[in-house]
């Protein structure tokens, strides 16, 4: 007994550290690219003597001086500038410290984008967008799991048949990408038909009324919503009746036919059973994959989501709100990642936590 | 290799792989067919093109196969000139008048006649005016005259060595005109709501100051359909960039599979076969990469670095060769270290080469071909969804750019269907192509997924 908390509480600390380190390596290497490696610093630094210059010499207090006074002003100026953002050490001296507040979760102020009420708090616009991206893809991916799941479920049992077949047959058109189905709904929904609105959240004004409101939400939400199911459902249903169909195959579920036990306790016990660590992961994953939204299908659609966020912030090197959305992330993979091993450990007798060949 | 050969026969048996052959075949052809006819110099010259090369095609035309279907006829482009014309860029067809210039003295009458026979009103009219002269500017009075014998003036004028009068934008003329574009109001009835069909003839009579001097007229009438697949807003014809963007999708998608199978089953190899921190090493790499946000990497690099299509593929690669399949690559790798049949091969002192050549690879092609063939069509779409973000490379027509062209004009507010409906057929035509092919290998090489 002793010797097993033992070794779950060394590979509890094994698993945390390597979690760790990995964290730290991605979000360092993140604001390395984020940064182009101090490029960034360059045109930042362009920008403040643009700015610095222009308002030097808009400034009346300041005219009459000789040229070369004011070419002292400017250059103080600037100095103090780069002082107040760090731009006076190099970059990796830098580096390091946008390290340490990415990881203390120090999300500090962007540099061009800003909230809706104002703010220039990286935490504050992230949390302004999140709601819009849980929201359509939250609601558009769990109706997509629980469906496929079973509808799966349900074509392994009728396998061979007519539906399994048609199933099957359009399986490869979820190798388009969600947004390229949004064009096409666009088409024919907004522009064609009229029946629906081209993109957005909501009507322009906003409706007063609550209830109104929540329509006109639900209403924008429809095209966006179909044209992510569009992408993928196919393939969801193909790849879960498959998955079913292999574990269906097994020996033990041969046996258990054998012995005549009804088909829904076959289901229950023997084919979902050992599948529910998969299935479990899955869903871990597509709960985390919610962060970051989906860049392209909020661009087609005009979707005040946070995928839109890290295009626009890209668009303008708002290098802070990039990190921020990438070490959000990492942070929600790594806690994910561990949690599932204990979780694996919970509903999965075979899985000896801790034993050699134990990780996943 | 006995192998290969066995799956390429099964091939047969699946009629959706031979669809997809069938696309590929059809879309490698359409590729060489438009390196020949459309060198890479030339394809670039008209792409980047401006007014120059596309002063006589009209801007958001509908293809010109729209008039055989349709009951009502859209205008050609009419162009008449007093020069012999240029053959027009893709030999795109276009309707010609006629043209005749007669001289006396020091006075020139130039006549620009064409029948009109279309049921629509022409988008733009504009008329390209060349004069030759020393000191002295050559002065013009233009006169426009309908199939009803109507004449409207449109003005007098000096002449520069090079003048464009853009007729449509006349707002002196529309106003004389009853507030009507003089597009429209130059071909409408007296009374009646479609245009007036028959001869039209626009009369430029010149005066001449000088005795060496000349002047010369090109009459465009722009249509609204054009060519195989009509133009955009710079008056580009899609063909260029629909035939140009086969090939680079097919290369983009084949190099960068290419690269990322072999890079990622190379390394897989070494990890299994030296093992221990090789192994780790590699295992923890994969963990960061998968915590790199993958698009916004590829935006940043596009943004901050470089659009080129090199570049991009490069970056695609290498965030490729660290994800889940070098996971696969390396558990197949284990279990055939391990496997008797090495072992034995060994013993009987086989040669690291036979090891590999006969033992090791037949094992991995199962895995390799369908994944190989079912990464390309996401690489034909990640190619289309950079150009739709405005990254797309910065020299090349790619069908990715015309549909970022058709977002950002917003074609499909204002009903330019064919504009965003013909990339998108060749782009979901190349992607199913490939699926179709890898899907049917799937189960051709994954025999556990063939009976199921």
């Amino acid at each position: 007994m002793i010797e097993t908390i033992r070794r779950v509480f060394t590979y509890t600390v094994y698993r945390v550290v390597a979690l760790a380190i990995t964290v730290v390596i991605g979000v360092y290497l993140a604001i390395l690219i984020a940064n182009m490696g101090g490029y960034v610093d360059e045109i930042r630094k362009a920008q403040i003597n643009e700015a610095v210059g222009a308002q030097v010499l808009a400034d009346r207090s300041l005219q009459g001086l000789p040229p070369s006074e004011l070419r002292r002003i400017i250059d103080q100026r600037k100095e103090l500038e780069y002082k107040r953002l760090g731009l006076d050490k190099p970059f990796m001296v830098r580096s390091f410290n946008y390290l340490w507040d990415a990881l203390s979760l120090n999300l500090g102020r962007a540099e061009h984008l800003s909230s809706d009420s104002g703010s220039r708090q990286v935490r504050l616009i992230l949390l302004e967008r999140l709601p819009a991206t849980l929201l359509l893809f939250g609601t558009a991916n769990l109706f997509l799991f629980f469906f496929s799941l079973f509808a799966g479920l349900w074509l392994s049992r009728r396998y061979g048949s007519f539906l399994d077949k048609l199933v099957i047959a359009l399986t490869p058109t979820s190798v388009a990408p969600a947004w390229f189905y949004g064009i096409f709904l666009i088409l024919i929904f907004a522009s064609l038909l009229k029946l629906l609105p081209f993109g957005g959240m909501v009507d322009a004004p906003p409706p007063k009324d609550k209830l109104q409101y929540a329509l006109s939400v639900l209403k924008h939400m429809i095209l966006p919503t179909l044209s992510w199911w569009l992408s993928s459902i196919f393939l969801a249903i193909y790849s879960r009746r498959t998955f079913f169909l292999i574990f269906a195959s097994e020996d033990y579920v041969e046996m258990a036919r054998a012995k005549g036990l009804p088909s829904g306790i076959i289901e229950r016990r023997y084919i979902l059973r050992p599948t529910l660590p998969t299935i479990i992961t899955q869903f871990a994953f597509l709960l985390i994959g919610l962060w970051g939204g989906a860049i392209l299908t909020e661009t087609i659609f005009n979707w005040p989501g946070i995928g839109r966020l890290t295009f626009q912030a890209i668009g303008l090197y708002d290098t802070p709100v990039i990190i921020a959305s990438t070490v959000i992330y990492a942070y929600l993979l790594a806690l994910t990642v561990f949690l599932l091993d204990i979780i694996y450990a919970l509903v999965d007798p075979r899985v000896k936590v801790g034993a050699e060949g134990g990780t996943v | 290799m006995t192998a290969i050969r066995s799956g390429l026969q099964q091939i047969r048996r699946y009629p959706s792989a031979l669809v997809g052959l069938g696309i590929i075949v059809a879309l490698i052809v359409l590729a060489i067919v438009a390196v020949i006819i459309l060198p890479y110099e030339e394809a670039i010259r008209l792409w980047r093109g401006g007014e120059e090369v596309w002063q006589e095609s009209p801007r958001y035309a509908r293809p010109a196969w729209i008039n055989l279907v349709s009951a009502k006829k859209l205008p050609e482009t009419i162009v008449v000139s007093t020069r012999p014309l240029s053959p027009a860029p893709l030999q795109v067809r276009r309707v010609s008048g006629h043209a005749t210039k007669s001289r006396s003295d020091k006075t020139v009458t130039i006549l620009l006649e064409f029948d009109y026979v279309y049921d629509d009103f022409p988008s733009e009219i504009t008329l390209f005016l060349t004069a030759h002269y020393a000191e002295l500017l050559p002065y013009a009075v233009l006169r426009w005259r309908t199939p009803d014998g109507r004449e409207i003036s449109l003005g007098e004028r000096k002449l520069a060595a090079s003048e464009r009068y853009s007729i449509s934008q006349d707002t002196r003329l529309e106003r004389r005109l009853g507030n009507r574009p003089p597009e429209i109001g130059l071909f409408l009835p007296p009374q009646g709501t479609t245009p007036l069909k028959g001869r039209y003839a626009l009369q430029i009579v010149g005066t001449l100051f000088e005795e060496n001097s000349d002047i010369d007229a090109k009459l465009v009438v722009h249509g609204k359909v054009y060519g195989l697949a009509g133009t955009d807003h710079k008056r580009r014809d899609l063909t260029v960039a629909l035939l140009w963007g086969a090939p680079v999708a097919l290369a983009f998608g084949f190099i960068v599979a290419v690269g990322t199978s072999l890079t990622t089953l190379i390394i897989a190899a070494i990890g299994a076969w030296y093992g221990r921190w090789v192994d780790a090493l590699i295992q923890r790499i994969t963990e960061v990469n998968i915590i790199l946000p993958y698009l916004p990497i590829l935006i940043i690099i596009g943004t901050f670095y470089s659009r080129s299509i090199w570049v991009m593929m490069i970056a695609i690669t290498l965030l490729s060769i660290f994800t889940a399949g070098i996971k696969v690559y390396r558990a197949i790798f284990l279990q055939i270290k391990e496997s008797p049949y090495i072992e034995a091969a060994r013993a009987y002192g086989a040669s690291n080469l036979r090891l590999i050549v006969r033992y090791m690879v037949p094992r991995i092609i199962p895995v390799l071909v369908p994944g190989f063939v079912t990464l390309i069509p996401g690489l034909v779409f990640l190619e289309a969804s950079l150009g739709l973000l405005g990254l797309g490379d910065p020299v090349l027509p790619t069908w990715g750019k015309i549909l970022n062209d058709a977002q950002s004009n917003g074609a499909l507010y204002k009903g330019y269907y064919y504009w965003v409906l013909s990339p998108s057929a060749l782009l979901m035509l190349t992607a199913l192509g490939f699926a179709l092919l890898g899907f049917a290998l799937d189960r051709i090489f994954n025999p556990r997924l063939r009976e199921l």
